[in-house]
């Protein structure tokens, strides 16, 4: 069913109908302290392992190449996660089999954290169908291409504006840090600005984040009380756009209706949760990693510069092969998964960045290849959970490319990468010597 | 050539709209709409199967 399709709404009973047995927890309480490193991706997979964000596409490939297309781990109480693009979609397609009550892995209960499906914590993102489609359709208007094309002036001036920051640049010697000083303040400016929430308020926006994303194995007091912290402060911004209306993304979701009704002040701020916590990490991690191979790649580099015109194809490319964002589903009833028996309430990885990478679903899939013409790739995910601001963080990501290139054709990686930990994928330390500087 | 949406299948990953507006638009929603009734052209055939290679959910196919 697509949102288009489900333009009519079901009877209310059913949309707020949560299914029978949601509420019981069928697992193990998951302790990190009892584990140490992973032994064997295959059978006791971490993704929060530091080990696996840096080396995540030979893991994919070992796995896929060792005849082991679901990995497994008793880790977070039990988790599964495909290798291949095949399966992937499968998983990303049954909504059915696979609910969306929670996307991010962890070792607290769902049901402490978040309520029951079919609506979820941050709607839509962690809902269902039926209710889904409603709570989807609420938020695409805003983020529609038409929607999202006049933004581009902006945040071009805002790369623009990072790359000034910078100062003085002595070509082979200057090293900036391509991910702390550039990447990680566009999106978190852009989606601020947007909803209308001031600028000075972004570094506590980039500890939510991290907060949510990074910080999982966290004891449980710990993280609620970094989600007790966010939801604090959306309910004073929120509150601020009530006593003081005005026409951005948060005026939007105040007024927007539901078969005549404005939304639950709840729902409000839990869409506006989901925007600030997926629109942020998640682009930061694109523009990252991208500028990262850029730094490694100099005929790229050069043909970037050259003949801006590959950027159409470039872009996708550089989604393919360094897609950040590995979403997760619950298993919603035991079920047999090509032979894997998955159990009610375990975790499925929904690893997109490695079926990106999937031989049988990619020509050369490990090749980076610049001007790549037929390019499925499922960066912004698969089925009805579409990334909401794929036309977004698209824009973002060909501008930060674009005005970096402009102003530094040249430039080679200068000291040791670190990276994300968890399920968004990206360079958080990314030192680049510049050896080019336009003037 | 002709062109086919199917828009149950359409997710609105917008990539049709990007590589050949001339053959597709997006509502304001975000979804795919065919341009016309869906008769291709001879000097955009080549933009008809670049839409349809790049439709992460397979919901664009051309015929001759």
């Amino acid at each position: 069913m697509t949102d288009t399709a489900n333009e009519k709404a079901a009877p209310e009973q059913e949309i707020f109908y949560s299914p029978e047995g949601a509420e019981n927890w069928e697992r193990e309480v998951y302790d990190p302290a009892q584990y140490g490193p992973v032994s064997d991706w295959a059978t006791d997979l971490d993704h929060a392992d530091p080990e696996y964000n840096p080396n995540a596409p030979e893991i994919w490939k070992e796995l896929r190449e060792s005849g082991c297309p679901v990995a497994h781990s008793d880790r977070y109480g039990g988790m599964w996660a495909p290798m291949t693009h095949e399966f992937v979609k499968e998983v990303a397609y049954d909504t059915d089999r696979f609910t969306s009550r929670s996307v991010i892995v962890s070792p607290a209960r769902p049901g402490d954290l978040a309520p029951p499906a079919p609506i979820g914590v941050a709607p839509p993102i962690s809902s269902d169908p039926p209710f889904h489609a409603i709570a989807r359709r609420l938020l695409l208007p805003p983020f529609a291409p038409k929607k999202i094309e006049p933004w581009e002036g902006e945040i071009r001036r805002l790369c623009t504006d990072l790359l000034d920051k910078m100062g003085d640049i002595t070509p082979g010697e200057t090293i900036v840090d391509a991910a702390v000083q550039y990447a990680q303040n566009i999106p978190v400016n852009v989606i601020g600005r947007m909803l209308g929430f001031p600028e000075e308020d972004q570094e506590l926006f980039l500890r939510f984040v991290h907060d949510t994303l990074e910080a999982i194995n966290q004891p449980a007091e710990v993280r609620q009380g970094g989600f007790q912290k966010l939801d604090e402060y959306i309910t004073a911004r929120v509150q601020d756009h009530i006593d003081n209306p005005r026409d951005d993304l948060t005026g939007y979701l105040l007024n927007v209706e539901i078969e005549g009704n404005k939304l639950e002040i709840e729902h409000v701020t839990g869409s506006i949760i989901l925007l600030l916590i997926a629109g942020i990490d998640t682009t930061w991690s694109a523009i990252g990693s991208s500028l990262l191979h850029l730094a490694e790649n100099a005929d790229d580099r050069k043909r970037l510069h050259d003949d801006p015109e590959v950027m159409s194809f470039a872009l996708e490319e550089f989604l393919r092969a360094y897609a950040p964002v590995t979403m997760a589903r619950m298993v919603a009833e035991h079920t047999d998964f090509h032979g894997c028996p998955m159990k009610k309430d375990d975790w499925v990885l929904v690893p997109f960045p490695a079926a990106n990478l999937d031989p049988l679903a990619f020509e050369e899939a490990e090749s980076f290849i610049i001007d790549r013409e037929e390019n499925r790739h499922s960066a912004f995910g698969l089925g009805i959970h579409r990334c909401l601001g794929s036309n977004l963080a698209r824009l973002e990501l060909q501008i930060a490319i674009e005005e970096f290139v402009k102003r530094f054709p040249d430039f080679e990686l200068a000291g040791d990468v670190s990276w994300s930990v968890g399920q968004i994928r990206g360079p958080r330390v990314l030192p680049v010597r510049i050896l080019d500087a336009a003037t | 050539m002709r062109v086919h949406l199917d828009t149950e299948k359409c997710q609105g990953h917008n990539r049709c709209y990007a590589l050949a507006p001339e053959l597709f638009d997006v509502d304001d929603y975000g979804q795919a709409m065919l341009i016309g009734d869906g008769s291709v052209p001879a000097e955009l055939e080549d933009k008809a199967r670049l839409a349809a290679s790049n439709c992460p959910e397979y919901a664009i196919t051309t015929t001759d």
